[in-house]
């Protein structure tokens, strides 16, 4: 069933486009040598270039283009050899050129595609626009004083890319989807960390409303949103909003909005009410950006293998399941440490223990993945230690956890601990005699029909046997004696 | 192709000069006298012709991604009309 | 007279320790002190820095560290940035500007042993032909009418305090930039050598920008070799220009000395425009005949867009200003003036800090470029720019080089012209051409009209190839003779 907005007359849908403005990952900034790290103190990276003073001109920097060329061929993406920049004309206090550079007419990278999956276990496409480069502005800070606004250019002149989308998407769900994706694919190729909480991804949410069969009406852009839920949230409020515009026979306006996480609703910004005429032209600073064929093809052929063709091998071959090997592609450490831990044993086992008793010790933690509370080294080790026969599987839990708290190989635990599995008959036959003994009436009942209570004895004999036993020989024991 | 009093209000909010409404009309004559006589380009036949955006015509160079720059805030800053500590200000900005 | 040598003469004369650079360079600054308060050539004179440099040079000349300009006096256009020296472009705007950092140009001069005297007037932001609009007053040209000793010329512009400053002898050289006509025309007006190399020659790191594809630093000089000096200076390839061209400089001085001999000379025919006078007409004739007694083969060639370069100029220009001054905003730097709110504070500090001409060409940048307009505007003259440099393009597929008069008339006087901005950009007529395809071009002064003034006559050249934009220009100053002397000068 498609997502629609119920509203008085019908039947809604939602159009949605989004501008994802990603920070590429580069030691300096796009156009000057000063360095794009995150959080340093009030204008301590900035170079006279990065805060517009006379005179200073724009160079650009290799390793921003490369990224650009990584990110566009992740994106299955026609990169185009020739590619230009042009100046954005607006005034604003934290973009000391009084411009910014990005490309307007030639972006670097044009259309692509990327694949969600979408919880119904179905997968759509969301059409790519156009990626382009562009620097990024400084930062405003409103809060900290009654009647001024404080400047750091620290971020001006970080590249950025833009990644805008089709309007292919049409309900919060697919928007979400499409961000997860892009921003997996980004962490992947190693061009953007997508953290969105540090403002390295963040989006502009284009959305517009329609009945079924309608060409798209006027839409209205939801600036700098910064997290996937919030996303969502603000599809959900600007369309209902729009929604009871139409209804109530007025109509929708073209503006730039803001998103109120804590009001969920979005308003009209006020200081982008006469910025509509950014007076595009091509930067005279700069030349045109032409890209050799082989440079590219370098750069292609260095690409590590993707999230979508990780998953299909992943099916071929490891025989897992759609959702587990999606789940296991979705961070390149996770399908990294998954791959560590099946490598030359059972790999739906190793899926098993991964996606199970691993990411829930993640949550119960709070580590991630890339610096896990346990090694897949040892927790191939512990699998290991199961398929010899050196513990059953459930010591393994508890060596497991014990490995979770310890930090301890599981040879060690299960030889600290003496947790080796019990193979030898006479042991286990004198356990099994024992609880036979001791359950007459158990036993009774059982040869008379219950055949349930064989579980009963089963846990009976392990628990005399602190877990130790060997269940395949328990069993073997038990069936005999019972018999 | 005139610009009116009005397109002079709008283009001097773009280029945020402030301009007192008595300057409108004789500024609106003086651009018209400007634009009118660049009007002549209009003979030129520029059929199938590409703009030509700069004055060189080479492919650019790109430099290397190395940390070679900033770290001077005092200098950033020596100049600024206003600043606060570490941080330039200007009059409150309502988003 | 020590301010009366060339860089050249100087040169030897330093390294023959006939006098000191400190002696050279008290000399200027005694000149500079005694008629600057009257021409207003220099907006800062940077007495004590000379001084240092000065002593600095006579050091290494003691130690046999010569460089090409060491001991050497040059005044700096305002509009290249001095580290620690306040920077202005004759703008209210930078009124107080002191940059942290030295303009690629004046950092080679500097690094070749010149002293540098003070920094030049100008037209505000360089835009303007007389140095009218300069925000500190104009300059005064040094040079008189002979029946009318009381005028007060111009020097041209936009580098008209340059210009003034090299003929009044008061620096032996200068910076200049050329965005239209800047160098080329206060060359022609102070009887100067004035030389706008190729786009991408000189860095424009740390020049205050006006329009950026047409904007090139450059020098003045008196003589041809010396500005051949000068270029050789300034001149080199600047990784933190991404429009700088990796090319060896070549040995300019050297060739001056090549003649022009076998050389292939258009004459455009198109430079030939109604109303011209009769003296530049019958100079520009002169020049002809000088170059082919010297050797040459005059070539008419044509350039069939040369009408229309002036308002592809006025349209080009003004929209890469419009975008490269809204960075003077009164946030980081430079005037400001208070507003309630943020966009108060920029109409306020924006309307106060620049003056009539640069708010007229930021109006029309900006409309040029807005939406609706940019097609009609920008684009089309963007596409006519392309047949102005396809024109030179053919034309120097039959010819070395190009020679035409610099400027449709000699120095006029303050005041005149000043109505109608159109009149005022008829000035940039036969020089626009050479910016708006980045060619090398220079103004060699040829001759003096019916008042006693100088006038220059322009010769242009393929990209890159300086050497013989030198070289004609050389024979032409050889048979030109011009010993003519300004009114107002040093030691006089
Ligand atoms: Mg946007
Ligand atoms: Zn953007």
């Amino acid at each position: 069933m498609a997502y629609a907005i119920e509203g008085a007359t019908g039947a809604w849908e939602v159009v949605v486009g989004l501008e994802v403005h990603a920070q590429v990952i580069s030691q300096s900034k796009l156009f000057s040598g000063s360095s794009a790290a995150f959080g340093a103190e009030p204008n301590t990276q900035v170079s006279f270039v990065d805060a517009g003073f006379p005179g200073m001109l724009p160079v650009i920097n290799r390793e921003c283009v490369a990224q650009a060329v990584r990110t566009g061929l992740g994106l299955n993406a026609v990169i185009h050899n020739v590619s230009r920049f042009d100046r954005k004309n607006y005034f604003y206090a934290d973009m000391p050129q009084g411009y910014q550079i990005s490309q307007y007419q030639h972006p670097i990278v044009g259309t692509g595609v990327v694949e969600v999956e979408l919880s119904d276990g179905s997968v759509k496409e969301i059409g790519v626009t156009r990626l382009h480069l562009e620097q990024d502005a400084g930062k405003s800070l409103h809060d900290r004083h009654a009647t001024k606004t404080f400047i750091d250019l620290n971020r001006s002149g970080v590249a950025l890319m833009e990644i805008v989308s089709e309007p292919d998407i049409r309900s919060p769900e697919e928007a979400g989807a499409y961000l997860r994706k892009l921003r997996s694919i980004l962490r992947y190729l190693g061009t953007c960390d997508g953290n969105m909480e540090e403002g390295s991804m963040r989006a502009d949410v284009n959305v517009s409303v329609r009945k079924a069969g309608e060409p798209y009406r006027t839409r209205c852009e939801v600036k700098n949103v910064n997290s996937v839920r919030f996303v969502m949230q603000a599809i959900e409020a600007e369309a209902a909003r729009q929604v009871e515009v139409w209804e109530s026979g007025g109509s929708v306006k073209q503006e730039t909005r803001l998103f109120d996480p804590n009001r969920l609703e979005t308003r009209p910004m006020r200081s982008k009410e006469d910025a509509h005429d950014y007076r595009y032209f091509p930067e005279p600073d700069l030349l045109p950006l032409v890209l050799e064929d082989d440079w590219v093809a370098a750069l292609k052929a260095s690409l590590p293998e993707l999230p979508d063709a990780k998953k299909a091998r992943f099916r071929a071959e490891y025989g897992l399941t759609a959702y587990d090997a999606a789940v296991l592609v979705a961070e390149k450490a996770t399908a990294e440490f998954f791959e560590t831990v099946a490598k030359g044993r059972d790999a739906k086992i190793a899926a098993n223990w991964v996606t199970g008793d691993f990411f829930a010790a993640l949550n119960k933690t709070g580590a991630t993945i890339d610096n896990p509370p346990i090694s897949a080294t040892d927790l191939g080790a512990l699998l290991d230690l199961i398929a010899d026969s050196t513990i059953n599987g459930r010591i393994a839990k508890d060596v497991f956890e014990a490995m979770v708290e310890t930090g301890k190989s599981p040879a060690t635990i299960v030889a600290e601990k003496g947790l080796r599995q019990v193979t030898d008959t006479g042991a286990i036959d004198a356990a099994v005699d024992a609880i036979i003994a001791a359950n007459p009436d158990k036993v009774a009942e059982y040869r008379s029909g219950k055949d349930k209570l064989f579980g009963f004895f089963v846990g009976q004999t392990m628990k005399a046997m602190a877990g130790k036993g060997n269940p395949a020989l328990i069993n073997e024991t038990l069936k005999k004696r019972l018999a | 192709m005139a610009l009116d009093p009005t397109t002079i209000r709008r283009i001097a909010t773009l280029a945020r000069i402030q301009v007192d409404d008595d300057r409108l009309e004789p500024l609106s004559q003086e651009l018209n006298g400007i634009l009118g006589w660049i009007a002549q380009l209009n003979e030129v036949d520029v059929d199938g012709v590409e703009p030509l955006t700069g004055g060189a015509q080479m492919a650019m160079k790109m430099r290397d991604d190395a940390v070679t720059d900033g770290g001077y805030p005092d200098k950033i800053l020596a100049n600024a009309p206003d600043r606060n500590g570490a941080f330039f200000a200007v009059p409150k900005v309502v988003e | 007279m020590l301010t009366d040598l060339t860089i050249a003469q100087a040169k030897a004369g330093l390294e023959a320790k006939q006098f000191s650079a400190l002696e050279l360079t008290e000399a200027h600054l005694h000149g500079i002190d005694t008629l600057n308060p009257r021409l207003n050539a220099f907006l800062t004179v940077t007495a004590e820095a000379a001084r240092e440099q000065a002593k600095a040079a006579d050091a290494a000349i003691g130690r046999g560290d010569i460089r090409a300009l060491t001991g050497i006096p040059l005044a700096i256009k305002d509009l290249f940035c001095t580290q620690g020296v306040r920077t202005t472009a004759a703008s209210r705007i930078l009124d107080s500007f002191v940059p942290p950092y030295e303009s690629t140009v004046t950092a080679n001069l500097l690094a070749d042993g010149a002293v540098f005297v003070g920094k030049t007037n100008l037209d505000e932001f360089a835009m303007g032909s007389s140095n009218m609009t300069s925000a500190f007053g104009p300059v005064e040209n040094p040079w008189k009418r002979r029946q009318d000793q009381n005028a007060i010329l111009v020097p041209g512009g936009s580098s008209g305090g340059s210009a003034a400053a090299v003929a009044a002898r008061l620096a032996m050289g200068a910076t200049g930039t050329d965005t239209g006509g800047s160098i080329r025309q206060p060359a022609s007006f102070c009887g100067l050598v004035g030389v706008k190399p190729s786009y991408g020659r000189c860095s424009r790191w740390g020049v205050v920008a006006f329009a950026s594809s047409l904007d090139h630093p450059g020098p003045f000089a008196r003589t041809v070799e010396d500005s051949a000096i000068l270029l050789g200076s300034m001149a080199s390839h600047d990784p933190k220009d991404s429009t700088s061209a990796d090319r060896p400089v070549p040995d300019y001085r050297a060739a001056c000395r090549r003649g022009v001999a076998g050389l292939r000379i258009g004459i455009p025919r198109e430079y030939r425009v109604d109303g011209m006078s009769a003296e530049i007409e019958a100079l520009w004739q002169q020049g002809i005949d000088w170059l082919r007694a010297a050797g040459a083969e005059i070539v008419d060639v044509s350039l069939p867009h040369t009408k229309y370069g002036l308002a592809t100029y006025y349209i080009v220009a003004p929209a890469e200003a419009s975008s490269n001054l809204a960075r003077y905003d009164g946030v980081r730097y430079g005037l400001r003036r208070d507003g309630a709110e943020l966009s108060d504070m920029y109409g306020n500090t924006r309307a106060a800090g620049f003056g009539t001409e640069v708010q007229r060409r930021i109006l029309i940048g900006t409309y040029v470029l807005s939406a609706g307009y940019y097609d009609a505007y920008y684009l089309r003259a963007q596409k006519v720019r392309a047949l102005i440099l396809r024109d030179f393009t053919e034309a120097f597929a039959q010819v070395d080089a190009l020679l035409t008069p610099t400027a449709p008339s000699a120095a006029f006087a303050q005041g005149e012209k000043m109505d109608d901005p159109v009149q005022m950009y008829l000035n940039d007529l036969f020089t626009v051409g050479a910016n708006l395809a980045g060619v090398p071009a220079s103004s060699v002064p040829a001759g003096l009209d019916s008042n006693g003034l100088p006038l220059g006559l322009q010769i242009v050249g393929r990209p890159f190839d300086e050497e013989t934009v030198f070289a004609v220009s050389a024979e032409i100053e050889r048979a030109a003779g011009f010993s003519a002397l300004p009114a107002i000068r040093a030691g006089v």
